[in-house]
């Protein structure tokens, strides 16, 4: 195992809210990053912009922080041109479903081998707190002031229906999990999206740490993420949000495999 | 019967009758046969029906312009003719089924359909109007009948042999005609390259080391997308069909910073959405290069046809101050020499470069004796634990690393960053940033690739132009012959190389050569020199200029 501190920046300047969610998902993405043995010349983290998408400039790794939305697309072409790099796209909800929407499924359907790491937060944290495509419902915001009157984006359910290679969902308060899931979707060969609950203590007063833990549970041990129906049913939950790798299909062709290898260095 | 050293073919037909198949055949036929040939077609917005058109010069001196006369006029269906009415004369030799030429002056019954269903089939009809025009113009017989083998080659030997017959029984007929045509044939023609625009840009980004490509189709700039799919096994290109430009540009700058040269092939609206990306890769100068194939805009335009008025979107093209390169070539040898160099001058400047053609070059088709030498170069720097991806240096070029290239980390940031990359708004590392960047253009400045001049060295009149109406202009020119007029080409139109302003100063009347309708490119000129740019000659009706029609307007000038 690594040591965590080859990850750290010194002097880091963080520009996240004390007490934010995206401390403890820091944390744990470092931790994955050593338990795998991680160089980190060998790890890009590419991410798009909003708070979340600040999350490399924090960590010792190659970074490519690009465009609201674009992590996707950004983070394929690098994959693509040197597969043996470990490729991490990383951003927030509205980022990642909202504005970057239609990578979200074209990069699901070609199926490179990165994994998607989407801080949701619920919420618009840098622009100050509009509501996210998954806002629930009636949750009233500084733009929706009536509450949001439109059905929430559910990124797990969206996912299995486009046959993801790998679907998980996790609360970051829940750093265990959160820790072996990153793992897993490193070591998955595939795409593979982990949603991960995050709570924005300034702009978000409904979705807090107290409710993720309430509206929450995790899968057992003894459930079968390869059975997609029962997966799908438990995507279309929104009553209690699941949490753990919910689907897993390991037979998709990964993107990279079908293109040549091309002379780099 | 034919004293002109240029024949000029023009086939009519509607999209799906196989205008293409002829266009292709026959230029090879020609070219095989020791002819300079050029060929340029015009087609509608639509997969079958309509009305389009090709024309195909064969000659004994290199061609390479559109005309509008016509010598032969071939009409594959009855609605040809009164769409070419103003190009034809009362020279013009109209060829096709009897019921279509019946009212022509010079009509030529040929019962083309016939001649195919005596071999068997009416799909035949393509290579029996080959097999005509072949004996028009005298062709050798077997290469004739080599060329119409290769072409059908994967299909099943019996349609090789019925397409043979059939070129053949056209040939035969095309010889009755008593058309005789007085061209000098050159044997060492049959070793030129016979290629297309599409294909020249392409053939110069596998020079330039091109090895990845996302695009999305859109019209003409996917048939360079199309090529490069077909090489890709052969040279190693990774191949990626985005989901939208934007994807597509990201992707590619996401390859550049990985370490590839990365294109991608798109047309204005295409290009439109490709502005953010433009500013990224001025921001982080992680290069891009761009295939902008122009066709007439606003929104989706004319989608089938020419125009020059991209050149402002390309120039403007992204938010915020930061160094580009423009390259516009007039042919394809240029196109060619552009287009590979865009990936060095992308690799060295750490920009994004664009490479300008339109509809017009891209579907031209001629033979080029021999492609320019390019010389590949690298500009990667191998990385350390203290490598700095945004170095000060003098020149403003930091040394670019790729991950995974030595142990130091690449960290790119689209927000304004400090040297390591890392986010900042301190305005003292702001106002240095800004400057590292913009001191690259000086060097760009200082390695333009400059304007050519062709014409009298003393000229009192000069015409200047980019991109592909230098090489229409230049033919006009000639045919003028005179000795008070020289044509300034632009290769590179941003930013603009040093070199020209003298040839400015010279002139005693500058005239700009332009298709759009404002004269974009003798804005910037006006706007870099300050001299005045204000006489234009202007075309913005989707077609090119012809040689005729520019011939008129310079004399207009002089
Ligand atoms: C093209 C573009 N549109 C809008 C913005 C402004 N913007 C910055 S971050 C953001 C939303 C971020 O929300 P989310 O992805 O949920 O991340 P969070 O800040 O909540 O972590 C927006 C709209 C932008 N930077 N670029
Ligand atoms: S605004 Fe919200 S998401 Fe952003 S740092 Fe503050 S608490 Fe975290």
């Amino acid at each position: 195992m690594l040591n965590v501190k080859l990850y750290d920046i010194p002097d880091s300047d963080i520009a996240w809210c004390p007490g934010c969610g995206n401390f403890g998902i820091l944390n744990e993405l470092k931790s994955a990053l050593s338990e795998l043995n991680l160089q980190p010349n060998q790890v890009v983290i590419v991410s798009g912009i909003g708070q979340a998408a600040k999350m490399p400039q924090y960590i010792n790794v190659n970074m490519f922080n690009g465009l609201h939305g674009r992590t996707l697309p950004v983070a394929t072409g690098i994959k693509l041109v040197n597969p043996s790099l470990t490729v991490i796209a990383e951003s927030g909800d509205g980022c990642t479903y909202g504005e970057g929407g239609n990578h979200f499924i074209h990069t699901i359907r070609k199926n490179p081998n990165i994994v998607n790491l989407v801080h949701d937060n619920m919420i618009y944290g840098l622009t100050k707190g509009q509501a996210s495509p998954t806002t629930p419902k009636g949750v009233v915001t500084s733009l929706q002031f009536d509450g949001v009157f439109v059905e929430p984006f559910n990124p797990i359910s969206v996912a299995i229906a486009l046959n993801a290679s790998f679907v998980a969902r996790t609360f970051m308060g829940y750093n265990d999990l959160t820790v072996d899931l990153i793992k897993q979707a490193i070591q998955h060969r595939g795409y593979a999206l982990i949603d991960i609950l995050q709570p924005c203590v300034t702009f978000n007063k409904f979705n807090t740490y107290q409710w993720y833990k309430e509206n929450t549970y995790i899968l057992p041990d003894d459930y079968d993420p390869t059975d997609k129906n029962a997966a799908f049913e438990i995507a279309m939950n929104t009553e209690k949000l699941a949490l753990g790798v919910i689907y897993k299909n390991s037979e998709k062709a990964v993107y990279e495999d079908f293109q040549p290898k091309i002379k780099l260095f | 019967m034919f004293s002109n050293e240029t024949l000029s073919i023009v086939l009519s037909g509607a999209a799906g009758q196989g205008i293409q198949t002829v266009e292709k055949l026959l230029t090879k036929i020609a070219k095989e046969s020791g002819y300079y040939v050029f060929a340029t077609k015009e087609y509608m917005s639509r997969v079958r029906g309509g009305n389009n058109s090709t024309e195909i010069l064969i000659s004994s001196k290199p061609v390479m312009a559109f005309r509008n006369k016509i010598d032969i006029l071939v009409t594959l269906n009855n609605n040809s003719i009164d769409r070419l009415r103003n190009r034809i004369s009362n020279k013009t030799f109209i060829l096709g089924e009897e019921a279509y030429v019946k009212n022509e002056i010079n009509k030529l019954p040929v019962p083309i359909l016939q001649l195919a269903k005596d071999v068997g089939n009416p799909i035949y009809a393509n290579s029996v109007s080959s097999g005509i025009l072949s004996g028009i113009i005298d062709a050798d017989l077997e290469i004739v009948k080599k060329c119409v083998s290769d072409c059908f080659s994967t299909k099943n030997p019996e349609i090789v042999k019925k397409n043979i017959t059939a070129t053949v029984k056209g040939y035969n007929f095309g010889k009755s005609l008593n058309l005789r045509v007085n061209i000098k044939k050159n044997p060492k023609i049959k070793n030129h390259y016979l290629i297309n625009g599409s294909q020249a840009v392409s053939k110069g980004a596998i020079a330039g080391g091109c090895n990845f490509i996302s695009s999305y189709p859109m019209s003409p700039a996917t048939a360079v997308f199309t090529e490069l799919a077909k090489a890709s096994k052969e040279y190693n290109i990774i191949v990626d069909q985005a989901e939208d430009e934007i994807a597509a540009a990201n992707m590619v700058i996401g390859a550049w910073y990985a370490g590839a040269r990365g294109l991608v092939s798109t047309s204005g609206g295409g290009f439109a959405l490709m502005t953010e990306a433009i500013s990224l890769s001025g921001m982080i100068e992680t290069p891009i290069v761009v295939h902008l194939a122009q066709r007439p805009g606003p929104a989706t335009g004319l989608p089938t046809r020419t125009e020059q008025g991209d050149l402002n979107l390309a120039l403007y093209a992204g938010h915020g101050s930061f160094p580009r390169i423009i390259f516009a070539p007039s042919g394809l040898d240029e196109a060619y020499y552009l287009t590979a160099q865009a990936f060095n001058y992308a690799d060295e400047f750490q920009v994004p470069v664009f490479v300008l053609t339109d509809q017009y070059l891209l579907d031209s088709i001629y033979n080029v004796e021999k492609f320019p030498n390019v010389e590949l170069t690298r500009h990667i720097v191998k990385t350390d634990e203290n490598y700095k991806r945004y170095e000060i240096t003098e020149d403003g070029i930091s040394p670019r690393g790729i991950p995974g290239f030595g142990t130091g980390v690449v960290r790119v940031d689209s927000d304004e960053h400090d040297e390591y990359g890392h986010i900042t708004e301190s305005s003292e590392v702001r106002t240095k940033m800004v400057n590292k960047r913009m001191k690259k253009l000086d060097k760009i400045i200082e390695k333009s690739i400059e304007p050519v001049l062709y014409g009298h060295k003393d000229y009192d009149y000069l015409f200047v132009s980019w991109g592909s109406t230098s090489l229409i202009l230049k033919e006009a020119l000639e045919n003028l012959e005179n000795n008070r007029v020289a044509l300034l080409h632009f290769p590179q139109v941003y930013p603009l190389p040093k070199s020209s302003k003298k040839y400015f100063k010279k002139a005693k009347k500058l005239i700009f050569v332009e298709q759009n309708i404002t004269g974009q490119f003798a804005d910037l000129v006006k706007q870099t020199y300050g001299i005045n740019t204000s006489k234009r000659i202007l075309k913005y009706d989707g077609f090119p200029f012809s040689v005729e029609e520019l011939t008129d307007k310079i004399k207009g000038e002089l």
